[in-house]
């Protein structure tokens, strides 16, 4: 291979790499170049008083408090659907299915992780609409519906995490115990689960952060612009990046800009700490805080 | 007494996993049951073919297709390259503190939410393509396919990445031994290595990209039509579901959406289905 050639490639790499660089600096310095000077008490709480609004005593008018409550309300619910579901059926995956059923299943748990999530939220609006004929009046897209959607979303992630997580740990470990006369479901309580939990954690914590930040699926499924703290399951609300793509769509004045590029900071800072927070859990750190015997 | 406790539990895992299993199925029967009036009587080819013109009561999905193959393609072009070289530069050509911080970058980029890109690129980087392409709106296929190429890249990345580490140690310093230099190492041991790893990253962000909706929503301006330049307008099957949606439940152009739903449903499956092959194909050759 001539001497040029390999220069040649050389070069090339070292400029994609550039790139990328200035791609993402340019925009996360964009982002903080605009945003920082919005973020206030103001631009979550509007005119409304801290503790007013904080004890849901008055509404909250121009400010992102509901939105805020609301990706929290929607992103807890569904996170709270998924991990029992998800990690049950990580387990059986891992540690009871077996030959045909399992390669069938994780067939399965591979295409509804690749579907993509304005499917999944087209799905939850129909099944909206289906209750909404056939069992009660009073169902619309709602929290309810959007959180059903997002626990569907991250379904999938959660059982393969727990799944991998589980099966990566050494065959020794899982002998021991099982040597020792404990029972297969001993073994996977005691034994398996506390060794494997800093990783299933982990995955966790980044199926929280796929929810709060997508918008495919509750923009289809119940989020508006404008609803305030939402009040039931079964009533629209607000979220952080529905706020946000509707703000880029339908902005009225420099305030209401300046407040989405506010949300957009705000959105990719939590979605960074919850990405901290999984990859020091990866590495053991949060496990030993979690699990101390 | 211990022994049913053991049973109980064994079937409450075994009927989660199958429920999870379940709703994979159950999305597609939604899309078909609200999407059936459209899929009978052999409508279906017509609806894939046809252009959308709701005044002559014609609801093809043909533009929002092709826009969605546009943008895709269009955006792969440009990540593609651009994340094998950063790849090859993480795990062979850079100092290792350069490529281990170029690898924590992109690692963090994969957090970054897909609407927060959006914003971004409508107010950053369409007055750009407005200003230095001088091509109408700046809403358009390549702004859309640009910025998608910086949402995937992390994960070609990451992939690519897996792919080369991945390299026998053994094998390096043949080369290393032979008088081979890194490119030499790189070219003979590393790339024939790692093509499963890089073919299956190639298909998991078309999938992605496919699948995509805030980016082309919010900056590749959703006019309806197939798109004649790079410079124009376009419209994705994903785009069209988020902006019909609002429209009266019982219209043409509502079920039109499913038939959107089903196309790209199917579209992920079968991506899903050649990552596997790729890989039973791979596994088989190592054997």
């Amino acid at each position: 291979m001539s001497w040029w050639l390999e220069r040649t490639m050389i070069i090339f790499c070292w400029i994609c790499g550039f790139t990328l660089l200035a791609a993402i600096t340019t925009i996360l310095g964009y982002l903080l170049y605009q945003g920082l000077g919005s973020i206030n008490l103001r631009l979550i709480f509007g005119n409304t008083s801290v503790v007013d609004a904080l004890l849901l005593r008055k509404h909250v008018f121009a400010g992102l408090f509901p939105a805020m409550v609301g990706t929290v309300a929607v992103v807890t619910l569904s996170v709270g659907f998924a991990i029992p579901v998800g990690i049950a059926g990580g387990i059986y995956m891992a540690e009871y299915a077996r030959g045909g059923v399992k390669a069938v299943l994780g067939f399965c748990f591979d295409i509804l992780a690749g579907v993509p999530s304005v499917v999944i939220g087209l799905s939850g609006f129909a099944l909206a609409i289906f209750l909404h004929r056939h069992f009660s009046a009073a169902i619309y897209p709602s929290l309810f519906i959007s959180s059903l959607s997002l626990a569907v979303l991250v379904l999938p992630y959660i059982i393969r995490s727990t799944q991998f997580a589980l099966e990566s740990l050494p065959a020794d470990t899982r002998r021991i115990a099982v040597a020792l006369g404990a029972t297969k479901l001993q073994n996977i309580v005691y034994v398996l689960i506390p060794r494997s939990l800093s990783a299933i954690f982990s995955g966790i914590i980044l199926a929280i952060g796929r929810c709060a930040e997508d918008t495919a699926v509750i923009m289809l499924t119940g989020a508006v612009a404008f609803a305030g703290v939402p009040k039931s399951l079964f009533a629209q609300y607000e979220a952080l990046p529905f706020y946000i793509y509707y703000i880029s769509s339908q902005y009225a004045n420099q305030q209401e800009l300046l407040s989405g590029y506010g949300a957009s900071l705000i959105l990719m800072l939590i979605c960074a700490l919850l990405f901290f927070v999984a990859s020091m859990t990866r590495k053991g750190v949060a496990c030993q805080a979690l699990y101390r015997t | 007494m211990a022994n049913r406790l053991e049973k109980i539990t064994e079937w409450i895992l075994t009927l989660s996993a199958l429920v999870s299993a379940f709703i994979t199925v159950l999305i597609f029967v939604f899309l078909l049951i609200f999407g059936l009036p459209l899929l009978q009587g052999g409508q279906w080819f017509d609806l894939l073919a046809s252009p959308w013109s709701p005044r002559e009561g014609l609801y093809g999905i043909r533009p929002m297709l092709l826009g969605t193959v546009y943008i895709s393609l269009l955006g792969m072009a440009f990540a593609f390259p651009l994340s094998f070289g950063c790849a090859a530069l993480i795990s062979v050509f850079a100092p290792r503190s350069f490529g281990g911080f170029l690898r924590k970058v992109v690692q963090l980029m994969t957090g970054i939410p897909t609407v927060v890109y959006g914003f971004v690129g409508i107010f950053l980087l369409v007055p750009m393509v407005r200003e230095i392409l001088q091509g109408g709106s700046g809403m358009c296929l390549l702004t859309a396919s640009l910025m998608l190429s910086i949402l995937i890249s992390p994960t070609l990345i990451l992939f690519f990445v897996d792919g080369f580490d991945r390299a026998p140690r053994s094998h390096l310093d043949a080369v290393a031994a032979l008088g081979g230099n890194e490119m030499q190492q790189f070219i003979f041991v590393i790339l024939p290595n790692a093509w499963s790893n890089v073919l299956s990253g190639i298909v998991l962000a078309f999938g992605r990209v496919l699948g995509d909706t805030l980016i082309a929503l919010m900056i590749a301006g959703n006019a309806v039509q197939v798109p004649g330049s790079v410079l124009e307008s376009a419209r994705t099957l994903t785009a069209h579901v988020a902006l019909v949606i609002a429209a009266d439940y019982d219209s043409p152009e509502f079920k039109s959406i499913f038939a959107c739903g089903i196309t790209l449903y199917l579209f992920s499956a079968m991506m899903v289905v050649l990552i596997r092959s790729i890989g039973a194909i791979s596994g088989r050759k190592k054997r």
